[in-house]
């Protein structure tokens, strides 16, 4: 099996992911590159599953999808509320973890 | 021995932390309630375990762990809760049961800025919880726990109660103290991995007992000297030793009049008892090696705590100042390794603690009427406050170590134990350490009596001349010094009273070849370390 | 077991070394209800003084009385120990410890028999040993030893326990008048209660640490006494610097008794030290390092030179305290500490054959000095006060030379004339509310009679005027140096040669000193009209001359204040007679001489060295009398003679002739040759002797003390000052508290430099976040 074109695939899409999150200055895109960060993670789960043969793997995706859904709609909302207070949803204007 | 006491330490120990938790239930508003149960619980406290370590102790048998209770407690590092007392331990618990009530009843009128008796209270009975649980520990990492449990409340009373460079001062009581402790936990675990038995089976344990019966033997010499070194930084700081004091004045003077007596009375004991309890008994050869340089170090402390209160120009500083000086005192004995300057320790402690306890209610009951401490601007306090004129001077000529008062038998049996200390440690230096501690004696009087001049005798100054706030001592103190003052004497002249009690504990806390002279010597196999020049056979 | 187990009673009866017993009778078993009762006293007047009608002293005076009671009751009882113990216990078989029925027995022997039945002779010494009468209680104990304190009651004790209470009680009865109206009078009674009370301890005990604990007792109440009135500022001095300078001596003290405590094996026995100490069973070296230490201790306490500047300021106290404690008692606890520990002192110092050593020269040179300085003070307490440095360098003399019971005749004497002295100087102030000769006295023999009388009692007593009590002991010390082969006497420990002429030259300027302060006091017009000016002494009311001229001439006093007085001069005139020299009397009267010696000095016991007594000599009795009367002589020819004229020549009352003595140096040998000369004798007398004496001498000497001397103990002091300053501002604050605080400044600095990165950007953080893992990743692939 070519479990090596998967790995690669989910790498890629990871970086990619990672790149979103710390360039995008757009909160809405945040979220959606740390989304392609769990799909990649889905990504490797299933492929190993398939690989090693059990069912494992799919069930964590399923238990990982849904965990991000949740996740999503936690983070839609704080990114409204941003929103509603400053106005914009530019993360880089956020710094109220200043220390 | 009596099993069935062996409920005793522990209920000392935890009631007072029992009452802490019910003051914290109580509103912060019912303040009469609040004072009245901590009174209850301390006085209370007081009077029983007075009553009952005085009829149950055995006295005659004041060598030996009594009122023990043992059993398992943190099993991961074989750390057991382990509680006795011995005739070392007794005349400080003793003393922690007087003081704590004492001060409850000298606030009673008066807390300190931001009043809130609540908290101020609360924070004295786990006080007390800490102060007795470290006296009756025989587990060290019971007794570390104890130990460190007294810090917070007393980083508490400072910072919250104290005077105006109270945040300075709390916090660097707080950080020398901790890192005393940090060092002093790394010799306890270093204990407790080196230990073997002499068939080389580890013993794994933190007993107190089974550590000082092990006695280090298995040690190489420089891993005893490290050990003996982190717990001489973690005793010494609290002591405190020259030149770790620095902590001292600052948080003397800038903590609350109750915060001073109990830090002086109780908290410095803390370091001492360690000495005596824990690294001497457990590692007698490493106290060898290290005496000369305590000893150093505590008669470096008499002359320079001196000289620094003739420097002063606060009372209380001074008085702080003057614990740097008598704690010295206190360690040249410890570093004597002998039986004489061990007592003399455990009896300096009690009359340091009374002495200096009385010294800085006066001087708070001073800084209540005047409003300053200033040595400068005081005067005639004897003829505006009479009374509290002559408990002034009283308490000088106890501290000045005025025989036939307490504070002489901490003082002069040390300075006599250096004349001929334990085996293996050098005749000559400790000699000289005599002499120059007898010096301090001289000094000691001069900067007492100087400050009681300055503020007992003449005639008062203008600004305070007619102040109608300046009345003699209230009922309150009255009550809170009385017993101080009372045993100050009966030590003094009953010396016994806590001689005889801490007398076979000390002998039994000391290795025999400490002791030890001539075919004696050769009889018990001691080690090289303890050098001793055997005579010819 | 019980806790009263703890409390020290329960004495047990340790085995009998030679030389005491713990049996005998009663009181002297029990000595130690004389210090037990003022010491109630003292917390008695402490606490109810001031509620009942005569304020306390009533209380004061109730006590000594008692005490003074039971302290002759302990000398007659000892008389008789002394004489029959050995043969009562000859007598019992068994020769143990002897019942408490022989005690209550002996107490009730026949007072009449005590004199005749005593051999007089030196053969009946060696079979009638002194022995002591021990008590004893647990103190302390430490490595399973037990430490006691007890009581230890010989001739030495007893003796010094009648002197103690009999001159504190008439202190306490002087007293009641003298500071009637005190602004603390209680408290005033309160504190001679404790003195009396430490004092009798000190004298009783039986151990080193005991000693030292009635020292330093009796150390803090004459500090409390001299400050007595420490409203002003110069008086609190005068307390700090006695105080100050006997902790000083004290370091002697306890490095010596801790030098002995662990030579005599551990102990603090005083029996058992002098003991070993005369059995050789302690090395040499470490009794002379002792003694010397020791003698430190005496230096301070008993005023010798160099050591003695507190003792004239102390004179700021009340006049009865100086009598009690800066005169006849307090100040001779450091004799009395050699006497106790003369087996230390004895051996240490060999005494024992040597022409010279520490204790004698410094005796000496006390002696000598302190005399001199009399000379130029105007007060007549610090005359008086100088003048007891220089008897306690007497006493301190004698006991260095070996003459153990000559010394502490003398101190027993001096208690007497020279409280009666004090009290009489005391007497005069208190008329004139000053102390100041020059100013305020003069022509007082004719206001107060009963004094001037019991005055001059006194000062012949202590110049040394046969009969009276000062020449006998006197004459016993000077016999007791040994150092003479030009008087006929034989004798003595040792050839002391230079202590005899210095003893006998002190003689002479004890007499012309006194002189001086007779005719300035006495002699001449009350002067105080004249001067007007307030001088507030005592009591700090102003004298207003002007008002009521007649009303305020100084006048007699009461009875409180005369009948001590007369007491003391009855004391200072018969007390010498109690010692009289062997060979002064024969017949049946014979067994009156030497009283002291027999029943006082501690012979043939094992703590006590076998000193040599030398033979008294008449040549040398009226060698020294002369010497003495010669001072006297030029003293009175200046002052009686030469004043006197020149004051009744201008009309008013001088203290001194107007033209001033020159300072010319005075050589004693051309004053001898110059005597002779009768054509020169006012020259001579006038600028060169009296003049070099009083002049640049005494001058220099006072300059030295207060120069040198004293200039150093302030030194000292500053210089603590100085550099407790210097260590606490350049090392405690500068570099440890420097490097405390570098610690936090560090630690602070850092989290600043930290805290940069934490900008609060959400997504930085995640940055370092992966930034990190792809670290961790990295080791993870790269390292493990």
């Amino acid at each position: 099996m070519l479990l090596n074109q998967f790995l690669l695939l989910a790498a890629v899409l990871f970086c990619l992911g990672v790149y979103g999150v710390i360039t995008r200055k757009n909160g809405v895109m945040v979220l959606m590159s740390i989304e392609m960060i769990l799909n990649a993670v889905n990504i490797n789960l299933v492929a190993f599953g398939a690989f090693n043969g059990t069912p494992i793997g799919s069930v964590f995706a399923l238990f990982v999808i849904a965990v991000a859904a949740a996740e999503v709609g936690i983070g839609l909302a704080i990114v409204l509320l941003i929103y509603r207070n400053k106005k914009s949803i530019d993360f880089s204007e956020v710094d109220l973890l200043k220390g | 021995m009596n099993y069935d006491n062996d409920w005793f330490l522990s209920v000392l120990t935890f009631t007072p932390l029992v009452g802490a938790l019910v003051m914290m239930l109580i509103p912060k508003a019912d303040e009469a309630l609040h004072k009245a149960i901590a009174l209850a619980v301390s006085g209370g406290l007081f009077l029983f375990g007075t009553f009952y370590m005085l009829t149950e102790f055995d006295f005659d048998n004041s060598g030996a762990m009594q009122f023990n209770f043992d059993t398992n407690w943190i099993n991961v590092i074989n750390s057991r809760y382990i509680v006795g007392v011995d005739g070392m331990a007794l005349p400080l618990i003793l003393l922690t049961l007087l003081v704590v009530p004492l001060c409850v009843i000298y606030s009673w009128d008066h807390f300190p800025e931001p009043a809130n008796p609540k908290a101020f209270l609360i924070l004295i009975l786990i006080l007390e919880t800490g102060m007795i649980g470290t006296f009756v520990a025989e587990d060290l990492i019971l007794f570390f726990v104890f130990f460190e449990v007294v810090l917070l409340p007393m980083f508490f009373m400072i910072a919250v109660w104290g005077g105006p460079d109270r945040r300075y001062a709390s916090l660097k009581f707080f950080l020398f103290t901790l890192f005393g402790s940090a060092l002093m936990i790394l010799a306890f675990l270093s204990l407790f991995f080196l230990a073997e038995d002499p068939s080389g089976v580890a013993l794994r344990t933190f007993d107190i007992q089974a550590l000082t019966e092990w006695g280090g033997a298995n040690l190489t010499r420089s891993a005893g000297l490290l050990i003996f070194g982190g717990m001489f930084m973690g005793f010494g700081i609290k002591v405190p030793m020259f030149p770790f004091h620095t902590w001292l004045p600052d948080a003397h003077t800038q903590a609350p009049t109750v915060g001073s007596v109990i830090l002086a009375a109780v908290l410095l004991k803390l370091g001492t008892y360690g000495f005596i309890r824990i690294a001497i008994p457990i590692l007698p050869q490493a106290a060898v090696e290290w005496a000369p340089w305590i000893g150093l170090l505590a008669v470096i402390g008499i002359i320079y705590g001196a000289l620094g209160c003739l420097a002063q120009t606060d009372m209380k500083r001074l008085i702080a100042f003057s614990s740097v000086s008598h704690m010295g005192f206190v360690m040249l004995g410890i570093a004597t390794l002998t039986t004489f300057g061990i007592n003399a320790a455990v009896f300096g402690m009690v009359a340091h603690g009374l002495i200096t306890g009385i010294l800085f209610f006066v001087a708070g009951s001073v800084k209540d009427r005047y409003h300053t401490l200033e040595i400068e601007r005081l005067g005639g306090l004897l003829l505006q406050a009479p009374r509290m004129g002559w408990i002034l001077g009283f308490a000088t000529m106890a501290s000045l170590g005025l025989p036939g008062l307490a504070g002489f038998w901490g003082e002069f049996p040390a300075i006599l134990s250096a004349y001929n200390p334990a085996n293996g440690v050098s005749e000559t230096i400790f000699r000289t350490y005599m002499v120059i501690a007898a010096v301090g004696t001289v000094l000691a009087a001069g900067y007492l009596l100087w400050l009681l001049q300055r503020t007992a005798f003449g005639e008062p100054s203008e600004e305070f001349a007619n102040d109608p706030e300046i009345v003699d001592a209230s009922r309150f103190e009255y009550v809170a010094w009385a017993p101080m003052l009372v045993l100050i004497v009966v030590l003094g002249i009953f010396p016994n009273l806590i001689f005889k009690t801490s007398d076979p504990a000390v002998e039994k806390s000391l290795h025999p070849c400490l002791s030890a002279e001539g075919e004696e010597f050769i009889a018990l196999d001691c080690p090289a370390v303890f050098g001793v020049e055997v005579a010819g056979g | 077991m019980s806790l009263s187990s703890l409390l020290l009673f329960a004495a047990d009866a340790g085995p009998a070394l030679p030389g005491y017993t713990f049996a005998g009778p009663w009181i002297l078993r029990n000595v130690w209800l004389l210090p037990l009762i003022p010491a109630l006293s003292f917390l008695a007047i402490l606490f109810f003084g001031k509620r009942l009608p005569f304020k306390g002293a009533e209380i004061g005076i109730a006590s000594v009385l008692s005490i003074l009671a039971l302290a002759i009751v302990a000398n007659i009882a000892w008389f008789d120990h002394r004489d029959n113990y050995e043969s009562e216990k000859a007598e019992d078989a068994a020769g143990l410890l002897l019942s408490d029925e022989y005690a209550t027995v002996a107490i009730d022997g026949e007072p009449d028999s005590l004199l005749l039945s005593a051999d007089a002779g030196e053969g009946g010494e060696a079979a009638h040993g002194s022995t002591a009468v021990r008590n004893e209680a647990t103190w302390f104990q430490s490595g399973g030893q037990e430490f006691k304190v007890g009581t230890l009651v010989d001739g030495q004790a007893v003796m010094m326990l009648f002197v103690v209470t009999f001159i504190s009680t008439l202190v306490h009865v002087f007293s009641t008048e003298y500071v009637a109206g005190d602004r603390r009078y209680t408290h005033y009674f309160a504190f001679l209660s404790l003195f009396t009370a430490s004092m009798l301890l000190l004298v009783v005990s039986a151990s080193t640490i005991q000693f030292i604990t009635a020292w330093e007792l009796v150390g803090v109440c004459s500090f409390a006494l001299i400050g007595h009135w420490w409203e002003e500022k110069p008086n609190s001095d005068a307390a700090l610097k006695a105080f100050l300078t006997n902790r000083v001596g004290d370091i002697g003290l306890l490095v010596g008794m801790i030098i002995l405590f662990f030579s005599a094996g551990q102990t603090f026995d005083i029996v058992k030290i002098n003991t070993m100490a005369l059995a050789g069973e302690i090395p040499q070296r470490n009794l002379t390092i002792a003694a010397l230490c020791l003698m430190a201790a005496v230096m301070s306490k008993s005023g010798q030179f160099i050591l003695h500047t507190w003792l004239p300021d102390a004179m700021a106290g009340p006049t009865p305290v100086s009598a009690l404690i800066h005169a006849a008692t307090m100040v001779v606890a450091g004799v009395y500490m050699i006497a106790r520990l003369y087996g230390v002192f004895f051996v240490g110092f060999s005494i024992e054959g040597s022409p010279v050593n520490p204790m004698a020269l410094i005796g000496m040179f006390t002696l000598i000095f302190a005399g001199l300085l009399a000379f130029v003070q105007d007060d007549i307490k610090k005359v008086l006060a100088y003048s007891t440095v220089s008897q306690l360098g007497y006493m301190v003399m004698a006991l260095g030379v070996g003459a153990w019971t000559a010394g502490m005749f003398h101190l027993f004497t001096h208690a007497f004339f020279k409280a009666g002295l004090f009290l009489g100087a005391g007497s005069v102030a208190h008329s004139v509310h000053s102390f100041d000769m020059k100013k305020d006295m003069g022509g007082m023999r004719k206001f107060m009679p009963t004094t001037y009388k019991t005055f001059i009692i006194c000062t012949l007593a202590l110049v040394g005027i046969f009969p009276f009590a000062g020449f006998w002991s006197k004459d016993e010390i000077l016999v007791g140096t040994g150092g003479w082969g030009l008087f006929g006497g034989t004798g003595g420990n040792g050839n002391y040669t230079l202590m005899l002429i210095g003893g006998i030259f002190g003689a002479a300027l004890t007499g012309a000193y006194m002189t001086r302060v007779i005719y300035l006091t006495f002699f001449g017009e009350f002067r105080h009209v004249a001067h007007h000016d307030d001088h507030a002494v005592d009591h700090g009311h102003a004298d207003d001359a002007h008002d009521a001229h007649a009303n305020h001439d100084p006048h007699e006093h009461g009875p409180a204040i005369t009948i001590p007085l007369i007491l003391l001069a009855g004391f200072a005139t018969l007390i010498g007679l109690v010692n009289l020299p062997p060979g002064f009397i024969t017949g049946n009267l014979e067994s009156w001489q030497e009283r002291f010696f027999h029943f006082y000095e501690p012979s043939a016991a094992a703590y006590f060295p076998a000193i040599a007594h030398g033979t008294p000599s008449y040549t040398l009795a009226i060698f020294a009398s002369v010497v003495g009367l010669l001072g006297v002589g030029l003293a009175y020819f200046y002052y009686f003679v030469l004043v006197d004229r020149k004051s009744k020549a201008m009309g008013e009352s001088l203290t001194e002739l107007p033209n001033g003595p020159t300072s010319k140096f005075g050589i004693l040998k051309a004053g001898h040759t110059l005597l002779v000369e009768k054509y020169y004798l006012d020259h001579l007398y006038t600028d060169v002797i009296a003049g070099g004496t009083k002049g640049p001498l005494a001058k220099a000497v006072y300059w030295f003390n207060q120069n040198v001397l004293d200039a150093t103990v302030d030194g000292v002091g500053r210089t603590s000052v100085i550099a407790g300053k210097a260590v606490y501002e350049h090392i405690d604050q500068t570099v440890i508290d420097g490097a405390v605080n570098l610690s936090g400044v560090v630690s602070s600095e850092t989290g600043a430099g930290l805290r940069k990165t934490q900008n609060g950007k959400i997504q930085q953080y995640a940055a370092y976040l992966f930034a990190g893992a792809t670290l961790l990743a990295g080791v993870l692939i790269f390292v493990i």
